[in-house]
């Protein structure tokens, strides 16, 4: 996956008589193996920014092309395919599936792939104990703080791979010794495998990690700056 | 793409009993429809089952042989040989469970008080027991003792009638092949009863020989009775004596002989299947009900699958595996509710109390349900096909969800 191209991205929402501009004529460049940060006040389109990308929402207009293939022109089936193999979602609220345990919804994504049971239960285990979540493996989501859960999303959005990483304010729950670990972890599978990320966040800490900040207002782009790394 | 069949399994196992309550009224629903289906079709089926046992018992057989006239007039005129060659040699094959020739002519019972008109059955004794007179039905005095027994055998009913009683003599008095009168006296040996009183004053049984004797007509007869293995299927048995008969003879099913009899099987099979699957369509608004919960309170759940990764159609198929899984578990207990109430009623349930209403159907005063397997199939299979189908709504319904809304509700 070389690129991630938005062109001129519209999406408006109605609410009563006004119209909100959830994205406004946002472009964008993203090259593969990039680790950028999406920031702004609420409601300012970060959010609507990476469910577009994500193929979760459609747009009213503009073009979104990764690796050349037009996005907002696939199929249903098309989409789910793009996000089964391609994509990992971290959501704002952590979307566990509450009747599997921490090890089966981090496997979920695994199994539609059709990863073996052995390979599967080897990954899982193995991100499980590297987001800190070792013994807790049969815990349902209902039995896992909110830092916990949000840990276990995080596992099962990098546990199959992906090319791209979409992560919604994924450190909101998270204590700074995890925080400072995840964004480790993210930046170490970045820079090894050339996963890209794109990371929404309010967080200065995680902005920090970025080596690309794009600041975004009322569903513009207003900053888009590169910065050093540590 | 979807999840391996196991994995949707468990889901749908544990997605099943997220709400024990509701899942246990549903599945309470279903077996108790389940049960209704199966049950009353034992019972509907005991009930055309002895119909056309009777029925049968009391022509008898599954098929008969006559010349090509007698039905239109059953008199001695239109008698026949006895059976040789090849139709006795399919007569005495393995298609044929029992057969028995047999005289039955018109004829007139008179006692010292009264007389009726009967039909006057020469019989031998041997070939009525194997086509179904039961023992038991004689409940005075004896049955014949042979084709050349010289009493008679009368119905108790028609005893009642005549005034008459076992040991007494009666005349029987028919036609013979010239139009003259035949007739003889008979001791009554035997006083029978049947479920049906219309049959205990109608016939009447003397000797096979006896009777040819009486009526002058050497060894021919009227009929041949012929029982096979399947009441159901009698046309198999049927085309196989057809093909060693000549064409002055007329061969014919029960069926053909008693469309009555054969219009309520018929009617009893559509009946069935229209009763289960009115059944269905009321259990089916309950289970609609259900599966449209559960998946609006999981619409959150559903988008986070389809934002996984999961395809619209493996959403379908998962919301269809849960639904058969509660149609399943509801198959199985009422299944089992049905046999379990069936089996204790194998003695037959004592319907005495209209037996009078049953004998103008054709049915005794004693119901036994009928389990077959075709029909506990059919009950089983309606509910599955059926309920799929109607799972398929809300399974499409959670398949559109879009993943930004799903994902948006709480």
């Amino acid at each position: 996956m070389s690129a991630i191209s938005c062109t001129d991205l519209c999406k408006y929402y109605q609410q009563g008589d006004a119209v909100i501009k959830g994205l406004d004529h946002v472009s964008l460049e993203i090259d593969q193996g990039s680790f950028i940060c999406l920031s702004g006040p609420s409601g300012s389109g970060k959010t609507t920014l990476l469910n577009a990308i994500g193929g979760l929402d459609s747009l009213d207009s503009g073009e979104i092309s990764i690796d050349d293939e037009r996005v907002d022109q696939l199929g249903k089936s098309a989409l789910a395919d793009l996000r089964l193999y391609h994509i990992g979602f971290v959501f704002q609220a952590y979307n566990l599936i509450p009747v599997l345990s921490a090890r089966e919804n981090v496997e979920f994504v695994m199994q539609v792939q059709g990863v073996s049971a052995t390979e599967r239960k080897l990954r899982s285990f193995r991100i499980l104990q590297e987001v800190g979540l070792e013994g807790m493996e049969d815990r349902r989501p209902a039995q896992l703080s909110g830092g916990q859960q949000q840990r276990v999303a995080v596992a099962r959005a990098i546990v199959s791979q992906p090319k791209l990483v979409l992560a919604d304010e994924p450190t909101a729950n998270l204590d700074s010794a995890s925080m400072e670990k995840l964004m480790a972890q993210f930046r170490e599978l970045n820079r090894a495998h050339k996963v890209t990320f794109l990371i929404a966040t309010h967080d200065q800490r995680v902005m920090a990690w970025a080596e690309r900040h794009i600041i975004m207002e009322d569903g513009r782009v207003i900053s888009d700056e590169l910065q050093q790394t540590s | 793409m979807a999840l391996p069949v196991s994995a949707m399994s468990r889901l749908a196992w544990r997605n099943l009993w997220r709400n024990h309550r509701r899942t246990l009224i549903m599945l309470l629903a279903i077996a108790l429809g389940v049960w209704a289906m199966i049950f009353m079709t034992a019972l509907l089926r005991g009930m055309v089952d002895d119909m056309v046992k009777q029925g049968i018992n009391a022509l008898p057989g599954h098929v008969q042989v006559y010349a090509v006239d007698y039905r239109d007039d059953p008199s001695v005129t239109h008698s026949m040989p006895a059976p040789d060659g090849r139709l006795l040699k399919v007569l005495n094959g393995e298609q044929v469970k029992a057969w028995s020739s047999r005289i039955n002519v018109p004829a007139m019972i008179s006692s010292e008080y009264a007389n009726r008109g009967v039909s006057l059955l020469g019989v031998d004794p041997e070939g009525e027991w194997t086509l179904g007179l039961n023992p038991d039905d004689i409940s005075d005095g004896r049955f014949l003792e042979g084709a050349d027994d010289p009493g008679i055998v009368i119905g108790r009913k028609l005893m009642q009638r005549l005034e008459t009683g076992l040991g007494k003599r009666v005349v029987l008095m028919s036609q013979d092949p010239d139009n003259s009168i035949a007739e003889r006296g008979f001791k009554i040996v035997g006083v029978f009863r049947a479920e049906l009183e219309s049959r205990e004053e109608s016939f009447v049984y003397a000797g096979r020989d006896v009777v040819q004797d009486m009526l002058g007509i050497g060894s021919d007869i009227s009929e041949i009775a012929v029982l096979g293995y399947d009441y159901r299927a009698p046309e198999v048995l049927a085309s196989i004596i057809r093909a060693v008969v000549s064409a002055d003879r007329e061969v014919l099913t029960w069926l053909e002989l008693d469309p009555y009899l054969a219009t309520m099987m018929r009617v009893m099979n559509g009946f069935v299947l229209v009763w289960m699957v009115v059944i269905f369509l009321a259990l089916s608004f309950g289970l609609v009900n259900t599966l449209m919960m559960a998946i609006f309170e999981r619409v959150r759940e559903i988008g986070l699958m389809r934002a996984l990764g999961m395809r619209p159609s493996a959403i379908v198929y998962q919301i269809l595996v849960e639904s058969v899984m509660l149609l399943i578990l509801g198959l199985l207990v009422g299944n089992l509710m049905a046999v379990a109430t069936i089996i204790p009623l194998k003695d037959g349930i004592d319907i005495s109390a209209v037996s009078q209403g049953m004998e103008m159907m054709g049915a005794s005063s004693m119901l036994f349900p009928l389990l077959l397997w075709p029909d506990l199939l059919l009950a089983n299979g309606v509910v599955i096909v059926l309920g799929i189908i109607t799972s398929l709504l809300p399974a499409w319904r959670a398949a559109q969800f879009r993943p930004v809304e799903a994902l948006g509700r709480t």
